[in-house]
């Protein structure tokens, strides 16, 4: 009825998705001048990206810096106006709604973000840092009833709740991660943007956090939005698994589509870059190098903007820009005119 | 050019038996703080060949850069203190030389690349005039030779247009150009023994895939050691011949990359090994190290790993195990490591 967004979303579970983003484009200006700001230009960060979400579902977003991934983010934060596009969580469009319905909407979609060190106040407790939330939202938890549901959240994420008023620099990264966790599960969210929550953490707490997040998730039917570029995470914890590129999204499927069969060069690339902790696999590995660097958003290439990089590209690609469609070869679709099965890891 | 003053033989040295290229014997390194004195390197051995890679793998504050900087001779004393051991360059000890002597083997003899190249390199000078610095000062080259010498460097580590680019600032590249940059840079003398320290973690993985390739390329050319510190395992297995695991300030360790990854002879290596998520574990939850890394200030008592091992028997709590010899240049820490190798461990 309302868009045609059916078939850009992947193999899906059936019913309605919690949240439906449509063609939703952030454009940065770039001016020129200091009293009369003249725009010369923009930096197309999120270029048409549409995807849904379900209910309890993970859906990954991988890419390379510069690609929009977190800018992405922050839009569905509401903490950007996007240029175009809009999103639907239950219904309603989250850039339209103001006051109080905003306020309630916010609630429901919450931040991990990435650095565990910057972004904990270091002046503030541990039970005010969680316990933050309910002053903006009041009706969530009556005041006499706050530090109970802090110490309810620390337990939660597996901190010992006695260390309520402790502060961020008595815990470790992993423990600290814990906390920004704890506090974006205060309002009792239904979807979580996970902004590259691991990639600060040594190996052996990364798993730690993971195993939270996934414990979460099953206890509290949380969706989680998972933005990272380490793809053997990003495998792990995804149910649907999101490509992007420079601005757009380039492949989106299942988990076991986007690794296992990828249609698009970026994916199979990136893929194949990927050090693969087998040191018997190097000789036998398939890998796709690229040549170059991403371009710059503030002006991509013309027609497909995977091509000047591309080792399959073609007079059409620099003309005709590929649609993000279902290409005959796999029922995932892939945003390019000459999408073929490629398999890159075992 | 790369006559050397520290050797008294030119003789090319060699692996096994003979004497090494670079060998760090029973190394100590503290720092002294107000809090009290940090034990950071307790006992650390290594050597390495012309031409082979050597991978230093640990988490944070295993001491994997603290070695590597002692062996430049760049760590700050005070607060570091070096209370022990010996660093053998050709057979000589760098930690006795006097410091004349030791500059003639720093950048000229060892080099080192540095993890974040934006903030290593001095943002107000172009990068033609940065490689050539040590060349003006140290080999007494004119500027035009210098800079000439600087556009073959940029060629050598694939920096497209290298004599246009040579003028050009270090905001004018990009993460990966930078990266080359410096590398450009450490060889700049010729160097025999190459230290990189976390070179591609800021890096993208497509990136990180060219610059691995290309140390790679270049220590194989130039018959260089390469001493590659890391946390990733995947990049180890990829890239390295032996590979030495440190956790709290000892090699606990140490054999081919091979053998590690197949049968790993110490609980930590193992734990590590499971912590990275694979293809069979989606939706399984991870194998996780439990608990948190070591207080240098306060470490445990006995092994510094019986705190969060899962085989920590009594003898753990008290002993400190000896690196034990398990054949074929293999040493492992623990004191059942041949028990974790025959498998009655587990």
């Amino acid at each position: 009825m309302a868009h045609s967004a059916e078939n850009v979303s992947g193999a899906r579970p059936a019913g309605e998705p919690l949240l439906r983003v449509e063609n939703l484009v952030k454009h940065f200006p770039i001016t020129q001048g200091i009293l009369f700001k003249k725009k010369v230009g923009a930096v197309k960060a999120v270029d048409g990206v549409s995807f849904e979400l379900h209910r309890g579902e993970t859906l990954g977003i991988v890419g390379e810096s510069g690609c929009g991934k977190s800018t992405l983010a922050k839009l569905l934060m509401r903490l950007e106006t996007p240029t175009a596009g809009r999103a639907m969580l239950k219904g309603k469009d989250i850039f339209k709604v103001s006051g109080s319905e905003l306020r309630r909407m916010r609630r429901n979609i919450q931040m991990v973000m990435q650095d565990p060190y910057t972004s904990l106040n270091p002046r503030m407790t541990v039970g005010d840092i969680i316990g933050e939330p309910y002053e903006i939202h009041t009706e969530v938890a009556p005041k006499g009833d706050r530090q109970r549901r802090v110490q309810e959240l620390l337990e939660l994420v597996g901190l010992n709740p006695e260390h309520i008023n402790r502060y961020p620099h008595q815990f470790s990264g992993g423990q600290r991660q814990r906390i920004g966790i704890a506090r974006a599960l205060a309002l009792k969210p239904e979807i979580i943007v996970c902004d590259e929550p691991v990639s600060a953490l040594d190996v052996s707490i990364q798993a730690q956090v993971i195993n939270l997040l996934e414990k979460l998730q099953g206890e509290l039917d949380l969706s989680y939005i998972f933005i990272a570029h380490d793809l053997s995470v990003v495998r792990h914890i995804s149910d649907r698994v999101g490509v992007m590129y420079l601005g757009k999204m380039v492949e989106v499927g299942t988990d076991a589509e986007i690794y296992e069969r990828p249609t698009h060069p970026y994916t199979q690339a990136l893929l194949s870059a990927v050090p693969v902790p087998d040191p018997d696999a190097r000789t036998h590995r398939d890998v796709i190098r690229l040549v170059g660097d991403v371009p710059s958003p503030a002006n991509p290439p013309s027609g497909c903007r995977f091509r000047t990089r591309c080792w399959k590209a073609q007079e059409r690609c620099s003309v005709e820009e590929p649609l993000l469609i279902r290409r005959g070869v796999d029922p995932h679709p892939s945003a390019c005119h000459f999408a073929e099965l490629r398999q890159v890891v075992g | 050019m790369t006559d050397i003053h520290v050797s008294s033989s030119s003789s090319p040295v060699v692996g096994g038996g003979g004497r090494h290229l670079l060998e760090v014997k029973d190394l100590y390194v503290e720092f002294h703080t107000r809090d009290g004195v940090a034990r950071v390197i307790n006992g650390v051995s290594y050597h390495l060949d012309p031409g082979e890679t050597l991978a230093v793998l640990g988490e944070s504050g295993s001491g994997k850069s603290v070695t590597a900087q002692a062996i430049m001779g760049i760590l700050d004393m005070p607060p570091a203190k070096i209370p022990g051991g010996q660093i053998l360059y050709k057979g000589e000890n760098l930690l006795a030389m006097p410091e004349e002597k030791r500059r003639q083997v720093r950048g000229k003899e060892i080099s080192m690349i540095f993890q974040d190249a934006l903030s290593a390199l001095n943002p107000v000078f172009p990068v033609g005039w940065q490689i050539s610095e040590t060349l003006r000062t140290r080999a007494g080259m004119s500027k035009k030779e210098a800079l000439n010498r600087a556009v073959e460097l940029m060629d050598l580590v694939k920096i497209p247009a290298a004599r246009a680019r040579v003028k050009d600032y270090p905001h004018q590249f990009s993460g990966g150009m930078r990266q080359r940059v410096m590398i450009a840079m450490a060889l700049a003398m010729d160097p025999k023994v190459l230290i990189a320290d976390e070179p591609t973690t800021a890096l993208d993985v497509t990136v990180q895939a060219q610059i691995m390739d290309l140390l790679g390329d270049l220590r194989r050319d130039l018959n260089m050691g390469l001493i590659l510190i890391t946390h990733d395992l995947g990049v180890v297995a990829d890239v390295a011949d032996r590979i030495a695991v440190m956790y709290a300030g000892r090699i606990v360790e140490h054999a081919d990359v091979r053998n590690v990854y197949k049968h790993p002879a110490h609980p930590y290596t193992e734990g590590l090994l499971d912590s990275i998520p694979r293809l069979d574990s989606k939706g399984t939850e991870l194998a996780t190290i439990k608990g948190l890394p070591p207080n240098l200030m306060r470490p445990p008592t006995g092994c510094a790993f019986h705190p969060r091992c899962k085989y920590a028997k009594s003898v753990c709590t008290t002993e400190t195990p000896l690196s034990l010899d398990l054949g074929h240049g293999r040493t492992s820490a623990c004191h059942f490591a041949k028990e974790m190798l025959d498998g009655t461990l587990r």
